[in-house]
């Protein structure tokens, strides 16, 4: 979980994180000609997601599970009164979505019918570093190998 | 006579001194123009602090990014600063409450100017929890006060908070007992002055101090209560920041012997500190009546005690590391991967420094030697920077995940600021020193009658005459 507006960017969360995945703001990367990377004007600026905020310099941020876009489903789901689809999450979050072999899969683990769910009762689940009790919401699938005894 | 004092004791004041010597021995420096050393080392110390200034506005202006940090390494030399600071405080706070508990007479010629190094020492490690962070416009964020956000309150299970707590007591606590013990002497100053804005400047300063029994009575009865609010603060400050490290995940972060070994590391360097300053003033203000070889032994034992604790932490370390058979402590700041990693050189300065060097104290010959004590201290605060270097730049160089693997290099920005606090802390020592009291002479003069060597003298012969 990762709130912009609250950080003060002291950089400890990057500090204890065993993976290593928090990403800092060094330095003021719009408007900033010292970066030429779509940012500096208005018709760069139309690369961006205008549902996405821009993290100011010295904030930290990370992956959000593209948070916007799966409370944005949440609440459509809400306003018709009905339950999100598992298609709906698993368009939601735009690597998985992007993903064409299904090596990456979102979707809700609350939900016994997703299957995300009936990946991760799977008994080929591991976590990264999982003796540490971290608990990662990210969850891998140990490569089969010796397939033919498998098979067999 | 109040207290008695053995024979066998070496005088605390030495040279036949009497209460008006002590009096102009004080207040000379004072009262006298600074000589041309003074504005020597003055001019060299603002301009190195007007430096560091510049570089911190650059970082404040432009980002983290002009330090060498990086992903991997989020805290490298912002953080060692910061520790080393705080660590060097310690001593003066040691000196002033811990050793008034425990009646060292030895402490009374140190400890003004040991606290005044605690003061001066914490404010510059104030600095850096506000400049290394990416948003300091809003790092009044972490205080609880209550506002619109809902009254939105800070995260008390963050260490980083905990510090803010106890490094804003440790200063306020130090800067009430520091100037409570003042005010006898500036109202010394205020007795003396001459010229009218003196007079009104200490006067103000002393608070109409009349010097009667009864004040004295106050005083001392203040003196034992803040001694006793300041010493549990020895203890509980260097084991606030000590748990920035040891309650996270980080591999040789993690380590149940890091608040003891982090305040006995303290003490260390904050005694060290004190020697290196004292060394100098006593030449430079002519004290050497004052500060004696006794007192610089007794202050080399007190170092060698703490090296002596920080140096089986850090077999402790070690030994923990290897005995965990975890694969992943082979490469903490103090195991074998870094004593023949990429950081060997910070590591084997860490054990010449820390522990090989002020194991020489132990000679009593260089103990009582003011130029070893000198080189000594200054060995052995640089040895407590590269022990907070290695803590932090070495573990998270060397963290869970080898693919995050990577080496820190400093950028001149990260060197600037340090040598600006450096600076910083210089202007505001020597402007101390020509305007404050440097020796809590009211309390010196207590012990003069004890302690003092024609005193002493005197009464060796008493004893043998009633022998007879």
């Amino acid at each position: 979980m990762m709130a912009y507006n609250r950080c003060v960017g002291t950089r400890y969360c990057a500090n204890n994180c065993p993976y290593k995945v928090r990403r800092f703001n060094w330095f003021n990367y719009a408007h900033n000609d010292k970066f030429d990377f779509n940012m500096n004007d208005d018709l760069g600026r139309m690369v961006l997601n205008p549902d996405v905020v821009v993290r100011s310099r010295g904030v930290m941020e990370k992956c959000s599970f593209c948070i916007q876009n799966t409370q944005a489903a949440i609440l459509k789901a809400k306003k018709e009164g009905r339950r999100v689809s598992d298609e709906e999450f698993k368009d939601a979050v735009a690597c998985a979505a992007a993903c064409g072999t299904g090596a990456m899969v979102f979707g809700d683990v609350n939900d016994a019918e997703s299957d995300v769910t009936k990946l991760s009762e799977d008994k080929r689940v591991y976590r990264v570093i999982e003796e540490l009790g971290t608990k990662p919401n990210v969850f891998y699938h140990v490569k089969v190998k010796n397939r033919t005894e498998k098979q067999a | 006579m109040s207290h008695y004092e053995s024979q066998v004791r070496e005088p605390l004041i030495i040279g036949h001194k009497t209460y008006h010597d002590i009096t102009e021995d004080i207040a000379r420096p004072i009262e006298n123009k600074s000589g041309k050393l003074w504005w020597l080392a003055f001019s060299i110390a603002l301009v190195t602090f007007l430096y560091g200034l510049g570089c911190i506005a650059y970082t404040i202006g432009t980002g983290i990014g002009v330090w060498g940090i990086n992903r991997t390494i989020g805290w490298a030399w912002d953080i060692t600063n910061f520790v080393w600071w705080v660590g060097i405080g310690h001593a003066g706070t040691l000196i002033s409450a811990v050793l008034l508990l425990f009646r060292q007479k030895w402490r009374m010629s140190i400890n003004r100017s040991a606290e005044a190094m605690t003061i001066f020492a914490v404010v510059q490690a104030a600095l850096f929890p506000v400049i290394h962070m990416g948003r300091p416009w809003v790092g009044y964020w972490v205080f609880p006060v209550p506002n619109n956000f809902g009254s939105f309150w800070v995260n008390f299970n963050s260490p980083l908070l905990w510090d803010v707590f106890a490094i804003a007591t440790y200063f306020s606590v130090s800067v009430v007992f520091w100037y409570m013990g003042l005010i006898p002497d500036f109202a010394m100053i205020r007795d003396r002055a001459k010229k009218p804005f003196s007079k009104k400047i200490y006067g103000i300063l002393s608070m109409g101090w009349g010097g009667k029994a009864k004040h004295w009575q106050r005083h001392e009865e203040l003196s034992l209560v803040l001694a006793g609010l300041c010493t549990p603060l020895v203890f509980s400050v260097h084991t606030i920041v000590s748990f920035d490290f040891a309650t996270s995940v980080i591999k040789g972060w993690h380590s149940t012997v890091y608040p003891p070994y982090f305040v006995a590391g303290a003490i260390f360097s904050g005694f060290a500190m004190v020697q290196t300053l004292l060394s100098v003033m006593r030449k430079v203000m002519h004290l050497e009546d004052y500060i004696t070889r006794q007192h610089i032994e007794l202050m080399n034992i007190v170092i060698v005690v703490t090296g002596g604790m920080v140096a089986v932490a850090y077999l402790t370390e070690f030994f923990v590391g290897w005995y965990s058979g975890s694969r992943y402590e082979d490469f903490t700041y103090f195991s074998p991967g870094a004593a023949v990693g990429p950081y060997w050189w910070a590591f084997w300065a860490l054990i010449l420094c820390n522990v090989l060097i002020p194991g020489l104290l132990w000679i009593r010959k260089i103990r009582r030697s003011f130029f070893w004590t000198f080189v000594i201290s200054i060995v052995v605060n640089t040895g407590m920077w590269f022990e907070r270097f290695d803590i932090i730049v070495i573990n998270l160089s060397r963290d869970y995940l080898p693919s995050g693997w990577t080496m820190f290099m400093p950028t001149f920005v990260d060197v600037g600021i340090f040598i600006g606090t450096n600076g910083f802390f210089f202007v505001l020592f020597l402007l101390y020193s020509r305007t404050f009291p440097v020796i809590a002479q009211a309390e010196l003069k207590t012990i003069l009658k004890s302690s003092g060597e024609s005193y002493k003298k005197h009464h060796t012969e008493d004893d043998h005459h009633h022998e007879h």
